[in-house]
């Protein structure tokens, strides 16, 4: 689950982090009162959207030449005429794709004299099992070009689950990092910091970026990135608060009401599978065959009857979608299982595309019987490559 | 032969008392007289547990209870997510030499601190997020399905659950068979990864042939390849198929297992496929075709 700058800024800053002060608004009217909270006289008016590149990135609806989705502001009254032309317009980003993303909310912040600017990620580092800090002194820049272009400029330390943060994990990132005087000490500070909240908040993801040197040589988190395990939100509430749907596809927040693994792609053909690498595979053989996934969707192992309906649904509910492929292995699943989902959801929402459904394992006769006699126009397949042929022909015509 | 597990490992079930514990010991018990010698349930110890068929296992309070009364040198864990790493650190307390882990959805934090406990300990932990591990006719410890087994000669080692039946199923109707076939899961921290396996297939006199099946995400399957390289180099080399799944799959996007997301620039297909290839892998472009693959290549 992700969430907004602003949010990832408060919970850091509850943790102690420096952050500049700032106010989140949602409605242009409120930004007049925003900015004159902060010091001032330089503001910073940022579009709160769940990707990045957004200083970068243009607004639809706005001129080729009007500024990005991060702006700064030199007086009260244009911070305000800032946030009247990005609210409610559509910020394109290298990471929005080209549909782009509403700004519904905006971040005021007070500006900083910025020396030099630092990358500072946390993550898991699964080749040892860790948690790891990134760090680059190549700061506010893409970290994947620096990483491909210059990877010597990234340092990863990981942290010994045991230890914590220990001293010689500190001296090695303020070195990586070339700090000295206050921002050194600053750091040594912040680092750990970072790493509890990393912890006892269940965050797979922590970037900072950039993570600046001001003139007067302290150190502020300029930008924050979290992202949080999914596995883990049943154990903070706090942050389950945070999440903003209309971030998210909306047949991706019906998916996860039912606990279904479900990604929204562009492609015309839906996919329901049993088990996360079997519909990978699924995926990727239709495109095998010539034709593009309109979804990843994994019904996982102890799936019942009903969310192998809601599933069903969801896949035809999407008016891209086609043809549609089931393919079951079953171990813990059952074919029957499926397959009285599939009739079940069939029969209550009709069936307007073509459906093909391969079976195998767990109970499999049974649930070919099921298919059979519910008299539905159900394509049988015998295998998966029979199966992805069969979707594709269908299309086809 | 085959690997870690025979006909003499002897199973404890963490989590027995549950439905989906159930069902599987069920299973087990009748895959060959798998030796599934006891469950483990805190406030249960002492009582019986009894299968729909009416097959009965001694209840213990505790793992090393479990251990010490049965001589039991595996365990096997369907606790729900939120208390299997404390399951996985009881087992690792009580020594028990091979644990798997079948349980989906465990925090990653929980895993990072499990993993710390795991590597100066004696055991090996299989999973977690894995369908387990099956050597035909003789022992099955997870949610494989047995039916589509059958003794052979190909090692099999996946990360995922579903496409290791696929590999399965289709060396299966080859007429090739399986030593064994291992999921270690598809966690992005797990306890067994593809090196140890491999390791061990190389090792296994009986395993003349191996399936490797990746996904995206990490860089298991490269460090994979680079072990075989160098193995190679000594003179250790079995014929080879493979897969990687998730080519399509959008980057910086979590494909379903939590391990399986493009990220950071790392992590994608083709770099795996690449790194496969190097290795002397053949990696088959469809899922459909493991089976047939292999027998092209063990065909030369």
């Amino acid at each position: 689950m992700n969430i907004h700058e602003y949010q990832a800024k408060a919970l850091l800053k509850s943790y102690g982090a420096p952050v500049a002060e700032g106010v989140a608004i949602f409605s242009a009217d409120e930004a007049e009162a925003a900015a004159k909270k902060l010091p001032g006289p330089l503001y910073v008016v940022k579009s709160q959207i769940h990707a990045g590149g957004r200083g970068k990135g243009k607004f639809k609806e706005l001129s080729a030449d009007a500024k990005g989705g991060v702006r700064l502001a030199f007086s009260i009254d244009e911070a305000q005429a800032h946030a009247k032309e990005m609210l409610g317009n559509t910020l394109v980003t290298a990471q929005t794709g080209p549909a782009g993303k509403q700004v519904n909310r905006l971040y005021i912040e007070d500006g900083a004299d910025i020396d030099r600017e630092l990358y500072l990620s946390l993550l898991v580092d699964r080749s040892v099992g860790q948690i790891a800090f990134v760090v680059s002194t190549e700061g506010g820049m893409d970290i994947e070009a620096v990483a491909h272009d210059t990877p010597e400029k990234i340092v990863n330390v990981a942290i010994n689950p045991e230890a914590g943060v220990t001293e010689a994990d500190l001296a090695k990132l303020t070195s990586a990092l070339k700090l000295e005087g206050e921002a050194k000490a600053d750091a040594e500070k912040l680092f750990p910091i970072l790493y509890k909240a990393f912890v006892e908040k269940d965050m797979s993801l922590l970037e900072i970026n950039p993570l600046i040197v001001m003139k007067n040589g302290r150190m502020r988190v300029l930008d924050a990135k979290v992202s949080f395990d999914g596995n883990a939100l049943f154990r903070h509430d706090d942050i389950r608060a945070l999440r903003d749907e209309t971030e998210e596809d909306a047949k991706e927040i019906e998916a996860s009401k039912w606990d279904l693994a479900y990604v929204a792609l562009d492609g015309n053909i839906g996919c329901m599978v049993n088990g996360a690498g079997l519909a990978m595979a699924t995926m990727d053989i239709i495109k095998l065959y010539g034709k593009e996934p309109a979804n990843f969707c994994d019904v996982g192992g102890g799936a019942g009857k009903e969310k192998v309906a809601a599933a069903f649904k969801i896949i035809t509910a999407d008016p891209k979608v086609e043809g549609i492929l089931v393919n079951i292995f079953g171990g813990i699943m059952k074919c029957d299982v499926i397959a009285e989902g599939v009739v079940a959801a069939v029969q209550e929402v009709g069936l307007k595309v073509p459906l093909v459904v391969r079976l195998e394992g767990t109970n499999v006769e049974l649930g070919k019987k099921i298919l059979n006699e519910s008299g539905l126009a159900i394509t049988a397949a015998d295998d998966l490559d029979d199966a992805a042929k069969k979707i594709v022909a269908a299309i086809n015509g | 032969m085959s690997i870690l597990v025979n006909k003499n490992t002897k199973v404890l079930v963490q989590g027995l008392t549950g439905k989906t514990g159930t069902f599987h010991t069920e299973q087990a018990l009748a895959y060959y007289g798998t030796q599934m010698v006891g469950g483990i349930h805190p406030k249960k110890g002492g009582e019986t547990w009894t299968g729909s068929k009416g097959e009965t296992l001694p209840i213990f309070a505790s793992v090393a209870e479990g251990r010490e009364k049965t001589g039991a040198d595996a365990s096997v864990i369907y606790v729900p997510p939120a208390g299997a790493a404390d399951a996985i650190i009881e087992a690792i307390d009580a020594e028990i030499p091979f644990i798997t882990c079948i349980t989906e959805g465990i925090p990653v934090a929980d895993m990072v601190r499990v993993k710390a406990r795991l590597d100066r300990s004696k055991s090996r932990l299989l999973g977690p997020n894995c369908p387990g591990i099956l050597t035909p006719e003789e022992c099955k410890i997870g949610i494989m399905p047995g039916s589509i087994f059958r003794k052979g000669s190909v090692g099999i080692v996946s990360r995922s659950g579903t496409l290791t039946y696929e590999a399965v199923f289709q060396t299966s109707n080859e007429g090739l068979g399986q030593t064994t076939a291992v999921g270690i899961g598809g966690d992005p921290v797990k306890g067994t990864e593809f090196i140890d396996v491999l390791e061990m297939f190389l090792a296994d006199e009986a395993t003349t042939s191996i399936i490797m099946i990746g996904e995206i995400g990490g860089s298991a399957e490269e460090d994979a390849a680079q072990f075989l390289i160098d193995e190679a180099k000594k003179g250790r080399k079995k014929p080879m198929a493979g897969f990687i799944a998730g080519r399509t799959a959008p980057k910086g996007r979590t494909m379903g297992h939590a391990g399986a997301v493009v990220s950071g620039g790392k992590g994608d297909a083709e770099s795996k496929i690449a790194a496969m290839e190097a290795a002397g892998i053949r990696v088959s472009p469809s899922p459909a075709r493991l089976g047939k693959t292999l027998v092209e290549v063990l065909k030369g």
